[in-house]
């Protein structure tokens, strides 16, 4: 042992003319002592195990994160297939157009009329605030405080306050240039993501924007969170007060179609009923005139993803930024023949005219990377006829990208999936220049936005988020070199302590959404610069209930999140598990030795996680070291009884691709009445199955649909079918305790769903990773 | 068949080291950071002393310091630990026994700076970080005082694998 023997060993030896009475005391000492040790090596033996599972819980989430950021990659592919392939099969285009009409604005229409505030009245028991323009800081101060106060600001304010701001983003160049001498420090705040708590949280450690304290916010405002809107009216409000000092950069999450799929279409089509939808098309407007970066006394760039090894920063100051108006939608081609008096140079891209403007609107295809057959053909085909064109899977369609990466070549995924075409309608060498150019500023864009600074050198696209690249340390150097900077300031990655350096200290993440996993997840900060630009951080952590949590509730909630988010994954794919398992057992007796789980575990998910360490968390009844992997599926989730008798290939289908379902159904449901009609399910379902060669049968689909309609009135509540898929631990249930939780008083806060309730519809929506947007 | 069994065993335990280093190779490289050897060691269900850890470090270092782990090196030494069963853990009940040890009027609880001065001066002191998380975790807020035999039914709750 250590010192503490060694100290009780000299005493111990000697002796004192008192004799008896001092060596027991000195022995007290020595015992003491060895008390001490023993406590210390047991305490940081647990703090170690601790540790750990912190780290996988939080490489749980950050796996399933990435996992899901492919869901994007599922729609974006989706649309583009629907774009190709509808032909006038009159259920089809009804659907088709419904969903296409979302995204494009009334061409009949002008523009200012239709996002005209005027005529809103605004009752007179209204309390919240009423703004007038030009705004002052005192009505800034007061939205804040009105916010906190979780008022909601009227949609006649809402409108002008957009229309405002959209007036000065109009004038604002595609990159911010800032400098120190003016306001000494500059605050630099990452990703929002809704979480108004955290915004509030930073004013009220860093005092709000103002002539003398200049902010950055660097994009992702909205999705996620619940408090989007507040949040952007806020920076809106400021941007407008203090022009100068407030500068906005658009993050990836600034984009309409990334906002149906997390949530901040929902959040404002459920906050404002009547004028949603015109708040959603101004800010549609909003979000493609951000400005891209924003630059520090010419030696820092502050930009939301990242770079590659092909930005330039003279070519991005010089795009036409608004043309760019979705990464998910690539930009548009301008059709000569189609040029319509507009009163706005910005309408342009809207008044396309041609009755071939989607197809032509579509270069290549976005599902695979070969070029297309001949165009023509395209008008002739029937859903039916698409089998030999939609020839792979999603999974199979990134491992061939993931292959192709391997060759480097850079930007390849959305950007560069548009120039692999070789097909393009009819056009002079002279509109093929300009349409490279647009792809070439396309993908200086979606780098900018949606990049990840990576450990090796070198620069691959990014195939997880389908968009961006991976930059490595060595272009960090050269891109610093180039533009004589010395730091890039960027975020759109959380970080469990709100930021983190990398490239040897040239590159600077910083995250402001706390808690954004699950409460206790990680810590939000920000970062100051004065003139000197050192960084100097403050992190935070919103929510009360994390400061008085312990390390160790705060691990075990997170862990307990983590853990019910990978048991979704598990769920979503059952049948390919099943599958792997019964590889691994020949003889079908039912059973599998737990190595041999985890192999399939690993082989089947894709996911890079300790599988070994879960396996206590996942399994917990074996038989001699063998486990019963067909009770462990029925243990591990419970399904709505309803759907019992459909086919477990159907329903896992289903559960794998219900957020692309899911925001389709959005889209479709152009009143926002949280209904959609059979008909149209049926419809749309047939196409995500047509399009993803699933060889389910009409009567399969009738008979889900059948299932869903539970009051049999021929329309689907959305919210209601999303949340059939929201798993219930049959265990939990069963027990009456959590199987993560050892106490149940361990928990500070309000009960999880999932803990000590007989089952009942969940109705925490926000909780959770996965929950629905 | 015994021989098979020791075989399989020998390799359970290596894809167990194999796993817990994984979790903190962060550059996927077959090495972790030095500092976190210590985590990884306990994480496997040992109990070394600072003493000992700093032993099992020298001998599994690279000949010049440099600052990480291999792998390689990591493997054989971690297998004879397990393997031979050393550093091993301190039964339950001793760990229960130190606390009653140093609560000297068996009062069934422990004053915080009491407590905090023996971990942070004696035997393999206590830095000032640790000792703050350790009472986060132990303290009773509203009676500001360590119930002992809580903490050690938490501290001992999770088997380690």
């Amino acid at each position: 042992m250590g010192c503490g023997v060694t100290k009780g060993g000299e005493f111990h030896k000697r002796y004192d003319k008192d004799g008896n009475i001092i060596s027991v005391r000195i022995s007290a000492v020595t015992k003491a002592i060895r008390a001490a040790v023993l406590i210390q090596r047991w305490y940081r033996q647990y703090v170690a195990r601790m540790e750990l599972r912190r780290r996988y819980t939080w490489n749980i989430f950050q796996s399933i994160e990435y996992a899901g950021q492919q869901d994007q990659i599922k729609l974006y592919n989706f649309l583009g297939y629907l774009v190709d392939n509808f032909t006038p099969s009159s259920n089809e285009r009804n659907l088709i157009s419904h969903i296409f009409r979302e995204n494009e604005v009334c061409r009949d229409i002008e523009w200012e009329r239709f996002f005209d505030y005027r005529h809103i009245e605004v009752p007179d028991i209204y309390s919240g605030p009423r703004l007038t323009f030009p705004l002052n800081a005192d009505q800034a101060a007061d939205l804040v405080e009105a916010f906190r106060s979780k008022q909601q600001l009227h949609s006649r304010y809402v409108l002008q306050l957009l229309g405002e701001t959209w007036k000065l983003l109009r004038v604002l160049p595609n990159i911010n240039r800032i400098s120190t001498c003016h306001s000494k420090e500059i605050t630099i705040c990452g990703d929002l993501h809704g979480q108004l708590e955290d915004l509030l949280l930073i004013f009220y450690k860093n005092g709000m924007p103002s002539m003398e304290k200049a902010y950055v916010f660097n994009g992702d405002f909205v999705d996620r969170g619940k408090d989007s809107i507040e949040i952007l009216l806020i920076l809106f409000a400021f941007l407008l007060v203090y022009p100068g000092e407030v500068h906005l950069n658009r993050g990836n999450h600034e984009d309409h179609i990334i906002n149906l799929r997390y949530g901040f279409t929902k959040e404002v089509l459920g906050k404002y009923k009547m004028h949603g939808k015109r708040i959603l098309k101004l800010l549609q407007k909003i979000f493609s005139w951000l400005p891209l970066a924003t630059v520090i006394d010419q030696k820092v760039l502050i930009v939301h993803g990242g770079i590659s090894d092909t930005t330039d920063l003279a070519l991005v100051a010089r795009v036409d930024r608004h043309k760019y108006v979705s990464s998910l939608r690539p930009p548009k081609r301008r059709i000569s023949h189609s040029v319509r008096a507009s009163v706005d140079s910005d309408m342009d891209e809207d008044l396309v005219g041609s009755k071939y403007s989607i197809l032509n609107r579509r270069r290549a295809s976005l599902t695979y990377a070969r070029p297309f057959p001949a165009r023509e053909s395209f008008q002739h085909r029937s859903l039916q006829d698409f089998s030999s064109t939609v020839a792979r899977t999603m999974e199979e369609e990134l491992e061939i990208r993931r292959r192709q990466a391997a060759m480097t070549r850079p930007g390849y995924s959305m950007s560069c999936r548009n120039l692999n075409t070789s097909m393009l309608s009819p056009s002079s060498s002279d509109s093929l220049d300009a349409f490279e150019n647009v792809q070439n500023e396309w993908k200086q864009i979606l780098d900018l936005l949606w990049s990840d600074p990576m450990i090796p050198d070198g620069c691959v696209p990014n195939e997880v988020r389908g968009g961006g690249c991976y930059w490595g340390p060595n272009v960090t150097e050269e891109f610093l070199n180039k533009h004589s900077m010395q730091l890039i300031i960027r975020s759109h990655e959380c970080k469990q302590d709100g930021y983190e350096f990398c490239h040897n200290r040239k590159v600077l993440t910083i995250f402001s959404a706390s808690n954004y996993y699950e409460v206790g997840s990680n810590r939000g900060a920000f970062v100051r610069l004065g003139p000197d630009l050192v960084p100097y951080f403050i992190q935070y952590q919103a929510n009360s209930m994390t400061r008085e949590m312990s390390v160790r509730q705060s691990l075990r909630r997170t862990e307990h999140s983590a853990l019910k988010v990978l048991r979704e994954q598990l769920f979503a794919h059952k049948s390919d598990l099943m599958s792997a398992f019964q590889q691994h057992d020949k003889e079908n007796t039912g059973l599998i030795s737990l190595s041999d789980w985890g192999s399939a575990m690993s082989q089947v998910l894709h996911l890079d996680l300790p599988w070994r360490m879960l396996r206590s968390q996942l399994i917990t009844t074996t038989t001699d070291d063998m486990l019963d992997y067909h009770n462990w599926f029925r243990n591990l989730a419970i399904k709505e009884k309803s759907y019992e008798h459909i086919e477990q290939t159907l329903l896992d289908t289903l559960y794998k691709h219900r957020s692309t379902l899911e925001t389709i159904f959005r889209i479709v449901d152009t009143d926002n009445s949280g209904f959609i009609s059979f008909e149209d399910f049926r419809q749309t379902w047939k196409l995500l199955n047509a399009y993803l060669k699933m060889e389910i049968s009409e009567e399969s689909i009738n008979d889900l649909v059948v299932s869903i309609d539970t009051n049999k009135d021929g329309n689907i509540d959305i919210d209601e079918f999303m949340e059939s898929f929201r798993l219930v631990d049959k265990n939990m249930l069963e027990r009456g305790k959590s199987l993560f939780m050892r106490r149940s008083e361990e928990y500070d806060g309000p009960q999880d769903e999932t803990t000590n309730q007989p089952p009942q519809t969940p109705t925490n929506k926000e909780g959770g990773f996965l929950a629905p947007p | 068949m015994a021989e098979e069994r020791a075989l399989a065993g020998v390799s359970e335990v290596q894809k167990k080291i194999r796993s817990a280093f994984d979790v903190f190779d962060h550059e996927q490289n077959q090495t972790v950071d030095v500092r976190e050897i210590g985590t990884i060691i306990r994480s496997l269900g040992r109990f070394p002393t600072e003493a000992e850890l700093h032993d099992v470090i020298a001998e599994i270092e690279e000949e010049e310091p440099a600052g990480f782990i291999r792998f390689e090196k990591f493997l054989p030494t971690m297998s004879r630990i397990l393997m031979e069963n050393k550093l091993r853990p301190v039964p339950e009940d001793l760990l229960l026994q130190a606390f009653e040890v140093l609560d000297q009027q068996k009062k069934g609880h422990l004053d915080p700076e009491e407590l905090s001065r023996y971990l942070t001066q004696e035997g393999d002191p206590f830095s000032q970080e640790e000792m703050e998380e350790m009472l986060s975790a132990a303290l009773d807020p509203e009676k500001n005082l360590i119930f002992y035999r809580d903490f050690v039914s938490m501290m001992t709750a999770d088997e380690p694998w």
